[in-house]
């Protein structure tokens, strides 16, 4: 696994680095996140069960097109960097059973992810 | 009729047998792959099996360097070892004494199929993939999987790009062990997550 740099350094490692023209990644491993709750139609990569919930950067995979826009026939250009997002199951379940400290991870395409909101 | 000869049940095509045929017909009928190409493909699906994945687990078992670089890339470390795996972007993520992981597409049924073949039947189930996700003790309990409570669980969503191989831990007993015997324990299901190597 790659290193987990601290928040706001210099711009994160991409496991697979693509050659797509891209945006340019706007989180870092360990920083805070929360998925947008939004319903759009469409051919959507982002489950149901992590729209607005918040969790934690566990890497940047690298840039690739857009799976909604390459859905319609278009190229998916700039690229979207996408990440793999670590969250705590007790706070995606509220009933979930398990132990307190099992964790779930998604990769989440960065045009569905925003800063955590301050308390 | 030949006493007990096997006629089979005659059933009709499903739906999707149905527009499988039709729509690669049409693509046959109009040019846009041959019969032979379609035929090469599905051949080559089949050709892949689990111990090519089996293999990657071996290597990483007895050459920390090896496993070190699986773990951080694991596509080229597929390539080291001579494996052709065209587009995959391969995620391997360890077991451990305190974490056990296991692998699931919550949207349709992404599997590392370079590596492991085509899935079985169950993992593309919604059965698995609603359940795993919320109540992963009880699904790997169904497979015989027991995790103690001590450890955590860690679920993997395949949603994207990247494809993923669970990197079991080396069975106690199995101490100067060739790769290839070591290798035969390593099961599909140990490399999706739902199962562990056994030794005997």
């Amino acid at each position: 696994m790659p290193p987990v740099a601290a928040p706001g350094g210099a711009a994160p490692r991409a496991q697979y680095p693509t050659g797509h023209p891209s945006l340019a990644a706007r989180f870092a491993p360990g920083q805070r996140v929360r998925v947008r709750k939004a319903a759009p139609l469409g051919h959507v990569r982002t489950p149901w069960y992590v729209r607005g919930c918040s969790g934690a950067i566990e890497r940047l995979c690298g840039a690739f097109p857009n799976p909604e826009e390459l859905a319609q026939q278009r190229s998916g250009l700039p690229a979207q960097p996408l990440y793999r997002v670590r969250f705590l199951q007790r706070e995606l379940w509220p009933d979930y059973r398990g132990r307190p400290e099992d964790t779930l991870e998604v990769e989440i395409f960065q045009h569905w992810l925003e800063p955590e909101a301050g308390p | 009729m030949a006493q007990g000869a096997d006629l089979g049940e005659y059933r009709p095509l499903t739906y999707f047998q149905l527009m499988e045929i039709s729509l690669r017909e049409l693509l046959v009928e109009k040019g846009v792959v041959s019969e032979q190409a379609i035929g090469d493909a599905v051949a080559d699906m089949r050709a892949r099996a689990p111990e090519r994945g089996a293999k990657l687990v071996a290597r990483a078992w007895v050459d920390p360097g090896y496993r070190e670089r699986l773990l951080e890339n694991g596509t080229r470390a597929c390539e080291e070892l001579g494996l052709e795996v065209p587009a995959l972007r391969l995620v391997v993520v360890e077991n451990t004494p305190a974490l056990h992981n296991v692998i699931v597409c919550t949207l349709c049924s992404c599997y590392p199929r370079t590596l492991l073949g085509i899935p079985p039947e169950w993992y593309k189930s919604r059965n698995y993939r609603s359940r795993v996700v919320r109540e992963p003790r009880a699904v790997l309990a169904e497979f015989g999987t027991r995790i103690p409570e001590s450890v955590q669980i860690r679920v993997h969503d395949s949603t994207a790009d990247m494809r993923y191989l669970v990197l079991p831990m080396r069975p106690a007993g199995t101490g100067g062990w060739s790769e290839e015997r070591l290798a035969a324990l390593v099961t599909r299901d140990c490399m999706i997550g739902v199962a562990l190597p056994r030794q005997g």
